[in-house]
Formats: C-alpha cells, structure tokens, sequence
C-alpha cells in the first residue's frame, strides 16, 4: 500500500510523540551520568541539564576508594555471580529430570514445585526460618534461598522438550548416566535458554536490596544497591543518619563529595553492567516472554 | 482386584528400581523446596500465638483470633488497605491505557519506519531491568526542588509561579507512584499487545481501507478489537493482584513525615509491625497471612474469570 500525505502527515505525528517517549525515558539517566562527571561542589549550584559543566571524574574516584562502598560493590559481584551459576546449574538440572517423560515421580514433583510459585508464608515465618536455619547476616542468605527457580525451571523444560527425545534416549543406551547426559548433552544443546536465564537471574540479584535489609544488615554484607538506597533514604527524610563514609570522603581530600553526586555515580556503577547485558537480553526475552504466558 | 493391585505395586517398585538416579537427583530438590517454601507456612501459627522467639512451640500461648481481632480494630489498617487499593487501582489503569496506546502508536511505524520502531522498544523496554532504588533516586532527582528540571520547566512555560515541593504532597504521592510505574514498565506491558496484534488477520485491515476507514478508524475498529480478548484476559489475570499495590517505590520515597499517612501499604504495614515494635511478630504474620488469604481468593477467582472469558473466545 502506498501511503497517501494524510498517512505521512499521521506517521510524522507518531513519530514525533514516540521521540518524547524516547527522550522521557533516556533524560533522568542523562541526567545522572552528566551529574556523576560533574564537579559535586558545582552541581549544587543546580541547572545541569545537557552537559556537565566541570568535568571531574572524582565521584567515580571515591566510589571506588571509599572502602565501604568498594566492598559493598564487591559483595554485590559476587552474589551475582554465585547465585547466577548455581541458579541455572540447579534450575537445568531439575528441568532435565522434570522432562524425561518416564520418570515415576514427574507430576508429583512438578506440581510442588509449581506450588512453591503460589504459596508464600510471609516475611516474617520466612524470617524465622532463616535465622533457625544460622543464615541470617551470613553471605549465604543471599545464595541459599535461590538456588532453584520454579519459573526458570519450567522455561528450561518446555525448552528441553522441543529437542528430539531420540538424543537423550541413544545416550541412554550407549550407557550413559544422567548427569553426564546432563553435562554433554543438555547443558551444549540448551545454552540459549540457559543463558537468558542466567541474565534474568543476574538482573535480579545484581538489583535486589530487601534482602540485605532485613536479613543480612551488617555493614560488611552490604551490597551496593543497599548502599544507595542509605543514602537515599538519608537524602529523603531528615531523621536517617547519613553513612558516615559521605563526610569522611569529603574530609580525605580538597575536593567535595555530596550525597547527590557520590549517589549519581554510584547509580551510573549499577547500571552500567545493566545496560551492557542489555541487548543479549532483549534478543531473547521477547519470545520467551510470550512462551511463558500461553503456558 | 487385590492382585491387579499388587501387580501394579510391584511394577511402581520396579520402575523406582530402574530410576534411581533419577530419583537420586530429584531427591535434593524436594528436600529444598519442602525446607523454604513449605516449612515456613508452619511459622503462620505464630498468628494465633502470643509469640515469645525465646519459648519453644509447646510453651507458647495460644491466643485464637486476638491478633486478627485487634488487626480489624485498627485504624492504621485502614488506612493502609486505602492507599493499597487507591494505588493498585490507579497503577492498574493507568497501566493498561498506556500499555495498549503505546503498542497501538508503535504498530503504525511501518514501511521506511520500521528500524525507528525498534529503537523506540528497545529503549522503552530498558526502564524495566533498572532497580527500584535507581528509579527512585531518577524520580527525586527529577522531581527535586531546587534543580529539578519537572519545576525548571513549568516555571519555563509558565505553567506554575512558584516551585512546588511534589515530594511533600500527599495529594500527589499516588500519581507519581502510579506514573513511575507507567514509566519502569510501559514498555514491557506492550510486548504482549504487539504479539497479539501480529495475529490479526492482515485481510481485515483491507477491508477495513475499502469500507473507507482512515489511519484510527482502522485502529478503532479493527486492531483494538482485535486484541480486545487479550486485554480482558490480563485486565482480569492482573486484577487478582490488587493487594499487591507495591512495596520498595512506597518505601523509599514516601517515608518522609509529609506522605506518610498515603503512601504506607499493607507490606510496609507487615514489616513496620512485625520487625518495629517488640513482641510484634505475632500480629505482623497476622496482617501478612490476612492479606496472603485474600489475595489467594481473589487470584483464584479472576484466574477462573479468565479461564472463562478465554473459552468463550475459542468457542
């Protein structure tokens, strides 16, 4: 169909409101990199809007050499990382038994494994279990309670069933056992899916902050989104002590650090590994998206 | 009858035999989910307890529906149920009417459009993957009064003649919860309209063009009722949330003294209660468990709605 001047006239008009969208979405993290580059004692002076106007890099200096924040963003790596191998390690293996059809006790597992999605005891009786269980403040609060995902696992099966049965089968003749079909066969033919939820994962724990908050709020499990949102909340409401790093930072050295510019910066670090796994994200989510609905 | 059954008995044992690995493997994985999604509802007898962490379950007091009594008697309950359905209510609109403009808006970038289009998802579906403490340092920063660019720009155009403090106003705090959200998500509700706008059948929009329809003539009466189904459908589905009005943007941004009394949700209420005040415990798994069994009901209603009005779709 060729478009008449009326359609192109519409097309412009579209386009010109999706250009808004496009700047409403991209301007507040515009805003918060040209702040985190700004000079902190000049950004006080407000209206940095397209452009820093004194370029510093010291607010990315004293992220990383403010001890606490550098430690945090340390945890914060290595929950990720953790979490990310053993959830899809774990997710894929129980995808993998979930899907051979003849396994006895298939419906019965994956039914409380889907209920697990349902049910949901609170915060509180989850509290308790942790501290029963000797994670609370310990770095393993933040690995042991997602080892497996019931969502993952079942996004993995539907994936497993689409292979031909007929591999899992001849290496089962030939002798092999489960995990070494696990390893050499699944594990090679899945790396797609398993690799979209490893980035699903990642995202979540490299954001996640509720967990540090309530189960492990000792200073030296702190992770980095934990950290931004102290000083945030400082920021926001007049009783919350600051953390006493954003006055040391300043003292240690001529230059200035306020809580807005060290935030804008610390901001920029956690988004930064976001937007970099951004595109192998998004090159898979939307198929998968729509898989998991008609499920 | 009785050998059938010992015949089927003894193959079941049999198949075990021949799985064990299998089952070897499955074994650790049931244990898991029995330990941290199961064990825990054994803790939601603390609510009809006078809970004391010290005492072990057979010395505690058991006090019936006390916890729940005093729950129902409290006005800061109210409260909180106010604000968590004001803000479900205004996130669920708000949500579906921009979801289902934008897909609508981005389905008409076609032919040499076609590449702008899928910048504009791309970068659409990117607030969604952000944290909520992200956006929320993005919102004050954006809304701040001195040097916000939303008050630099009214003042601009004139619009307003003196900057106004948005974080201080409780009549606002619901909109701009209920905008943030349209922002972080906006995008990522659409994908599922734009899937279910690929499979209207093309014919009909020629139709439509000979019938004379223009441009939102076509939009009106061909793709949105093309796609009505799949709205109601997740209308209904997202519905059974409405408990959940949110947590961490509520309490990030609204534990100032100023939206206080707005913006606290029946999950801040849970944890202000149960972690805040000693002895608290009890009555904060009783509020939780309250609003776990209401959402329970009313998930499984509009879930059978939906199963519902889905048939009638295929029917």
């Amino acid at each position: 169909m060729r478009k008449s001047i009326g359609d192109k006239i519409i097309d412009a008009f579209i386009a010109f409101f999706m250009c808004i969208v496009i700047v409403v979405m991209l301007y507040p993290l515009w805003n918060t990199l040209i702040t985190s580059f700004n000079d902190a004692r000049d950004s006080i002076k407000g209206s940095l809007y397209l452009w820093p106007r004194k370029w510093t890099l010291f607010n990315y200096q004293s992220v990383f050499k403010t001890d606490k924040i550098f430690k945090a963003f340390l945890v914060s790596v290595a929950r990720t990382v953790i979490t990310t191998v053993l959830n899809v390690f774990f997710s894929g293996l129980l995808a993998y038994v979930l899907s051979r059809k003849e396994f006895v006790f298939r419906r019965f597992l994956t039914v409380f494994m889907v209920m697990t999605m349902y049910i949901n005891a609170g915060l509180i009786p989850q509290y308790f279990l942790y501290r029963s269980l000797g994670l609370i403040n310990t770095f393993w609060v933040y690995i042991l309670p997602s080892l497996v995902g019931a969502f993952n696992v079942i996004v993995i099966r539907t994936y497993i069933n689409s292979l031909p049965a007929s591999l899992v089968e001849s290496a089962k003749i030939d002798g092999a056992s489960d995990m070494r079909i696990y390893f050499n066969i699944i594990i090679p033919l899945c790396l797609p899916v398993l690799a979209t939820v490893a980035l699903w994962v990642a995202v979540g724990s490299w954001n996640s902050w509720f967990d540090s908050f309530i189960f492990a709020p000792k200073q030296e499990l702190s992770t980095l989104q934990y950290e931004m949102m102290k000083i945030l909340s400082s920021s926001m409401q007049s009783g919350v002590k600051q953390p006493d790093y954003l006055a040391e930072a300043s003292q240690q050295s001529r230059n200035m650090v306020t809580p807005n510019s060290l935030r804008a910066a610390m901001t920029m670090v956690a988004t930064v590994p976001i937007l970099v796994v951004y595109p192998f994200l998004q090159k898979y989510f939307v198929t998968v998206n729509i898989g998991s609905v008609k499920e | 009858m009785k050998t059938k059954n010992s015949n089927s008995k003894k193959e079941f044992i049999n198949q075990v035999r021949k799985q064990k690995g299998l089952i070897l493997i499955a074994a650790p994985f049931f244990i898991y989910f029995f330990v941290f999604s199961y064990l825990p509802l054994w803790g939601l007898t603390m609510a009809f307890q006078n809970y004391k962490p010290h005492l072990s379950f057979f010395e505690q007091e058991w006090v019936g529906l006390l916890h729940f009594k005093n729950l129902f008697t409290d006005p800061d309950f109210y409260r909180v149920m106010r604000n968590t359905l004001g803000m479900s209510i205004i996130n669920l609109v708000l949500g579906f009417v921009t979801a289902i403009a934008f897909a609508l808006l981005l389905n008409e970038l076609t032919g040499k459009l076609y590449n702008f289009k899928r910048i504009v998802q791309t970068i659409s579906y990117m607030p969604h993957f952000l944290s909520w403490i992200i956006v929320c340092g993005l919102v004050s920063n954006i809304l701040a009064m001195d040097g916000g660019i939303l008050n630099e720009i009214l003042l601009a155009l004139g619009l307003i003649k003196e900057k106004i403090h948005f974080m201080g106003k409780p009549e606002l705090f619901w909109w701009i919860v209920g905008f943030t959200n349209v922002w972080k998500s906006m995008g990522w509700n659409s994908i599922i309209y734009l899937a279910a706008i690929t499979s209207i059948d093309p014919a009909l929009y020629e139709a439509a063009a000979i019938d004379g329809y223009g441009r939102f003539g076509r939009m009106w009466h061909v793709t949105l009722p093309g796609i009505k189904s799949t709205i109601i459908v997740l209308l209904i589905l997202n519905a059974g949330w409405i408990l959940n009005a949110g947590f961490e943007i509520q309490y990030i941004l609204g534990t100032n003294g100023l939206v206080l009394d707005v913006s606290e949700t029946i999950d801040i209420f849970v944890l202000k209660r149960g972690f805040g005040r000693s002895g608290g415990f009890a009555f904060g798994t009783a509020a939780g468990m309250f609003k776990t069994v209401v959402s329970a009901v009313i998930l499984i209603l509009c879930n059978k709605i939906a199963g519902w009005v889905d048939e009638e779709r295929l029917v």
